[in-house]
């Protein structure tokens, strides 16, 4: 009894006080609130680097170099995820298959390189790999197998998310109902023709978001590469900065570049993903969104 | 009599210890419409399924307008064997089964340009009939998904036919239907079997249908074809009391 007097007495006018807060706040759209967040992280931050002695000018002056890397990053990129998407595909294959060597052969390959960390993969196909070929092969065909940094970092970060998206695409082909294949099968359409004209197109519609996301992991993890060891014309935006932050001491404001180049990286690609999800999503929306 | 247009011989399939077929013995002759009907489990779909080998038969053989081919292992001849039977054997799934991401009429031309290598205009015309045919050529350019499932189901046949089989099998195609949609589907299958007297094996529970259409029914029970006669013998009296049972409780 007294709890309910309490209970009425003393939080009603803090009661009122936030009881108007909550209208006010009502009137005020969730996105401005987001922006407002937003606004204040950046500003925080702002305050923590100009206090810590955040040097713009030099960082302006300096900017454009790390900038330039990111061609780098987009080169590498799309050569890798070219890549990774065939060996996904060729693994997805093998994982479907009855055919032992096939499913063997997929197994070994996603089991190997997803369970091994990819900076030690690299480090295999820059430098372990030429040891391997020196002691099987005669020497002019070993030396096939010396690489610059760049191409070894590229092969494997191709070979590490295609063991990746071996699981998505193979997840994919089998998230297509098994009466689709078996309609193609009645049809008279071969194995090739069923995956190929039937299966894969649904399977893809399916893959594409989840392959995007390991797209922009690509992105970030092109990174790596430059720690084999790099030449200044393939340097990317992190090289850049840790050779141009460590000579002047301005590590914070070189690395802050080079992070917003990959920020930004991800941020477009996100974007022409959106626009790719929308435009596959044909044929399995009543209403198309205007 | 001419040669049967289907000869199935002791045709028997197991899934692991339980048999669903227990040696099935059939003639279908050319034009014949033949109702097959059961129970669930007697093995009525199972059969169907086996007839084009989308379900392996463990042994036995079926000969689909001279195309024979017997339980086996699965070697490229017999592969090769088993597609030229399907290229006569049209089917109809429960589910449509109608390609997606495909428009109507791409669903309809994709086996004849595919499998059969024919060219994109013969096919384009014979599909655009066909999709008259079913009444469905003013959906040719919509993909499946806006279409109910009486009309995907109709152009799922349109999609069968394409391929100009000789015999078409229909496992349950109307039992996915909501009831107002059957009968469009019904009439299509009954305009084809009385104006194109195509060879027709449908699994059904639609027992209007078999008594209008069909020449012949079978009932299967337990794995084998346990009784088979014309609508008009089958619904006068069946000799077996089991089949009689059956035909009491769907009527």
């Amino acid at each position: 009894m007294t709890n309910k007097a309490d209970g009425e007495a003393v939080p009603q006018t803090r009661h009122g006080l936030a009881h108007s807060l909550e209208v006010a706040s009502l009137r005020v759209p969730f996105r401005v609130k987001v922006a407002l967040v937003w606004a204040v992280i950046a500003v925080l931050l702002a305050v923590a680097f100009t206090r810590s002695g955040f040097d713009v000018e030099w960082m302006i002056e300096k900017a454009p170099a790390i900038v330039k890397g990111a061609w780098v990053t987009v080169l590498f990129s799309v050569i890798a995820i070219t890549g990774a998407t065939l060996l996904a595909l060729l693994g997805a294959l093998g994982r479907v298959s009855r055919n032992p060597i096939a499913y063997g052969v997929s197994g070994f390959y996603t089991s190997f390189f997803r369970g091994t960390p990819l900076i030690v993969q690299l480090f295999l196909w820059y430098l372990a790999l030429p040891q391997l070929a020196q002691g099987l092969l005669p020497q002019e065909y070993a030396q096939w197998f010396i690489w610059p940094a760049q191409v070894a970092g590229i092969v494997g970060i191709a070979f590490n998310y295609g063991a990746y998206m071996t699981e998505i695409f193979r997840s994919g082909i089998e998230a297509v109902p098994h009466g689709q294949s078996e309609a193609a099968e009645a049809l008279g359409m071969s194995y090739r023709q069923r995956m190929r004209r039937v299966v894969l197109p649904q399977a893809a519609r399916i893959v594409i978001p989840p392959t995007g996301n390991e797209f922009i992991a690509m992105i970030k993890d092109t990174a790596l590469i430059g720690l084999l060891g790099t030449t200044l014309l393939w340097a990317d935006p992190f090289r850049v900065a840790q050779l141009t932050g460590k000579a002047d001491f301005r590590n914070l404001e070189a690395l802050i570049v080079a992070a917003l180049v990959y920020w930004g990286l991800t941020g477009i690609f996100s974007f022409f993903q959106r626009k790719l999800e929308t435009r596959m999503s044909k044929g399995y929306v009543r209403t198309v969104p205007a | 009599m001419t040669e049967p247009m289907i000869r199935v011989r002791g045709l028997h399939k197991s899934f692991g210890a339980l048999e669903v077929l227990k040696g099935i013995d059939i003639d279908i002759h050319p034009g014949e419409v033949v109702v097959l009907f059961g129970r669930s489990g007697s093995g009525k779909s199972t059969f169907l399924r086996c007839v084009n080998f989308l379900e392996e038969p463990t042994t036995g053989s079926v000969e689909v307008a001279g195309v024979e081919v017997s339980a086996g292992p699965p070697t490229r001849q017999r592969k090769s064997a088993i597609r030229d039977l399907r290229i006569r054997c049209g089917m109809v799934f429960q589910q449509f089964n109608l390609f997606p991401h495909m428009t109507v009429i791409e669903n309809v031309m994709e086996a004849p340009l595919r499998v059969k290598g024919e060219s994109t205009a013969d096919v384009r015309d014979r599909a655009l009939a066909l999709l008259v045919d079913v009444g469905l050529d003013d959906k040719a350019d919509e993909h499946p998904i806006r279409l109910s499932g009486g009309q995907q189901q109709r152009v799922a046949i349109a999609r069968a036919l394409a391929m100009q089989p000789q015999v078409m099998l229909f496992d349950e195609p109307t039992s996915a239907l909501d009831p107002e949609l059957i009968h469009e589907v019904l009439a299509v299958m009954k305009r084809l079997a009385e104006t194109h007297s195509t060879t027709m094996v449908v699994v059904t529970h639609e027992m209007g249908f078999a008594r209008e259409v069909a020449d012949r029914m079978c009932f299967f029970h337990e794995g084998i074809i346990f009784e088979q006669g014309t609508p008009a013998e089958m619904f006068a009296q069946a000799r077996e009391p089991e089949t009689q049972r059956f035909l009491d409780a769907v009527i």
